[in-house]
């Protein structure tokens, strides 16, 4: 084969066949070699092997407490390094996913040693001082067997999050186009605006929990108050900072002032708009798990709050995984409306 | 310096086209405090149909004169008419094609010419109109598109559609060649003169650009330097279609320069 003596070509096999001719081969190349073919091929199978590892990591030694999954998490882990492994070998015949999880490999490989060191770091030799660095499977313990009540979290956290955003939200969009649009709605509004807006939504905790009269309430107007600042402080520029040429040209064609605002001064403006919902996201989740920690009954902020209070160090971890994954994925949704309503816009961040 | 001819009638027009009746509008602008005179006592009437240039030296005033006429500002002092009425406003009649496109980059070419019939509320029976002035400017392949994938030559012919869409009677054009490259602006300069020619509408041009004066227009009115006003009243009487190499088109450009100061290098 001519590619060996052209180190360009090395990295870049031709045709599925001429790839895994090539990951046969690749032990017997200079290291060079080997390292370019590693996204190509080979970090799949090293991927799970290390997925493989980490399996074995929890069956070799015994644990050091008293974990009922560990036989579970051991199983899922030769089961994932299998479909790893299996998808790395049969190539492109799988399509998207076989695809999907090649570009994935190095992530997968890092992850099967993280979880590796994890493990024996927590469970078997206890460098990581217990309860407070709980290994793999006591989490998964959570998740198995306190599920009900952590779905009950999750569901009453969304459903808290999701009435106090879209109220801060549609109530910052309509205050920022007002003050963006009228002088002498902004001469009234400005001012409050700016005395009250920067104070932290968190501030008016104390008031508003025995103002208001539950704490559910409380905790919605407190997550709307978070969110409508930056919404409203941003559409305000959005709508201010659009081109007078945009309007002339309107006026030229006949608009009237209605149309002005909703085809001219609202579209020009989305796009700071978006960066105010997306900013009012990242506030509102910090008012949200502080309210829940405080006064709301329910939520994953009360759920952590009460694991704390049980010494339940792995119900924590647990817990903050899925608010993660919550608030990634709000963010995600989020984007992924921006992208639909911009696409008019180059250079967009990609979440 | 007075008028050095007057125009005949021009044999292009038809009753699309409206008359325009500048009297005596002078301008200004504050600037901190301090009273910038902008136009000076001008006067000059446009008959229905007719290409009027107008010429001046770059900041002199040409296109406040524009944003007059299009009914965007009011003047401090003086009338303008439209057939007779006074202009108080904006109104689709007179539309304008500025020099930078300013399509907005939210909607695509279709939804951009679309904009004046939307904004009139008669899009809806009058779709057709749009695919006809998107066709009219070539650009038929091009309708989904969004202003950031276009280039300068064909935002600008998406900013002439969107005008004539309209039907204007007048239609006003502030330099709207001027930031193209100058083989794009010689093909948009003989589209726009053959458009004018087919549809009659009366139209005023904005530029400084002294062969596309008289390369275009019926008329040149020659502006002095800020606060402006009419040196000149200029009849361009060649038959159109123009050429550029012709001489009688060379001998005007060059009376027209010495009008500007500029002759020296001719």
């Amino acid at each position: 084969m001519s590619i060996y003596s052209v180190p360009e070509a090395v990295g870049l096999p031709q045709s599925v066949e001429e790839g895994a001719a090539f990951a046969g081969r690749s032990l017997s190349l200079p290291r060079l070699s080997l390292f370019r073919l590693l996204p190509v091929n080979g970090s799949g199978v090293v991927a799970s092997a290390a997925w493989a590892v980490f399996g074995l990591s929890c069956l070799w030694w015994e644990d050091r407490g008293d974990w009922s999954r560990t036989h579970e998490v051991a199983i899922s882990a030769f089961v994932i390094a299998g479909i790893v492994l299996v998808t790395t070998l049969s190539g492109s015949l799988l399509g998207r996913f076989g695809a999907g999880l090649q570009k994935r490999a190095p992530w997968l490989l890092v992850l099967g040693l993280f979880l590796s060191l994890w493990e024996v770091a927590t469970a078997k030799f206890g460098w990581l001082p217990l309860p407070f660095f709980p290994p793999p499977q006591a989490i998964v313990e959570v998740y198995t067997d306190d599920l009900p009540k952590l779905l009950d979290s999750a569901f009453a956290s969304v459903k808290l999050q999701l009435g106090g955003y879209v109220i801060g939200a549609v109530a910052g969009f309509l205050t920022g186009v007002s003050i963006g649009w009228s002088r002498s709605v902004g001469y009234w509004v400005h001012p409050i605006l700016r005395f009250i807006g920067p104070l932290p939504a968190t501030a008016w905790l104390p008031i508003a929990f025995f103002t208001f009269p539950s704490s559910w309430s409380a905790s919605t107007f407190l997550i709307a108050l978070a969110t409508g600042f930056p919404v409203t402080v941003l559409t305000w520029s959005g709508v201010a900072s659009v081109s007078n040429a945009y309007y002339d040209v309107a006026r030229t064609l006949g608009a009237k002032p209605s149309f002005l605002v909703l085809k001219v001064a609202i579209p020009a403006a989305l796009p700071h708009v978006f960066v105010g919902l997306f900013m009012g996201l990242g506030s509102s989740f910090a008012v949200l798990v502080v309210a829940e920690m405080i006064g709301v009954k329910s939520g994953l902020g009360w759920y952590l709050q009460w694991a704390q209070g049980w010494a339940a160090y792995a119900n924590m971890y647990a817990a903050l995984i899925v608010m993660s994954l919550l608030c990634s994925g709000a963010i995600t949704l989020l984007f992924r409306t921006r992208d639909r309503l911009l696409v008019w816009q180059k250079g967009v961040v990609k979440w | 310096m007075v008028a050095l001819a007057v125009t005949e009638r021009a044999s292009t027009a038809l009753a699309r086209g409206a008359a325009l009746d500048v009297e005596g509008v002078s301008h200004a602008f504050d600037i901190d405090g301090a009273v910038l005179p902008v136009l000076d006592d001008v006067s000059f009437s446009v008959k229905p149909g007719e290409f009027v240039a107008l010429l001046g030296p770059s900041g002199c005033g040409k296109s406040t004169l524009l944003r007059l006429v299009a009914g965007l500002e009011a003047p401090r002092s003086g009338t303008l008419r439209e057939d007779g009425d006074p202009i108080t406003g904006p109104f689709p009649s007179r539309v304008v094609v500025f020099q930078d496109p300013t399509l907005f980059p939210w909607r695509t070419v279709w939804n951009n010419v679309a904009l004046g019939l939307e904004a009139q509320g008669i899009l809806k029976t009058q779709r057709h109109r749009v695919d006809a002035a998107i066709e009219l400017v070539g650009l038929s392949g091009f309708r989904n598109a969004y202003p950031h994938q276009l280039s300068g030559g064909m935002a600008q012919r998406v900013a002439l559609a969107r005008a004539l869409v309209n039907d204007p009677q007048l239609l006003i054009l502030d330099e709207p060649l001027g930031k193209l490259d100058s083989l794009t602006r010689i093909t948009m300069q003989a589209e726009i003169a053959s458009l004018w020619q087919r549809s009659g509408f009366t139209t005023l041009l904005v530029t400084h650009d002294v062969e596309e004066a008289v390369f275009l227009a019926n008329r040149v009115i020659v502006f002095s330097d800020r606060p402006a006003r009419i040196k000149a009243d200029i009849a361009v009487d060649s038959p159109y279609p123009r050429h550029r190499g012709d001489p009688k088109l060379s001998e005007l450009r060059r009376n027209i320069l010495g009008l500007l100061g500029l002759d020296a290098t001719w």
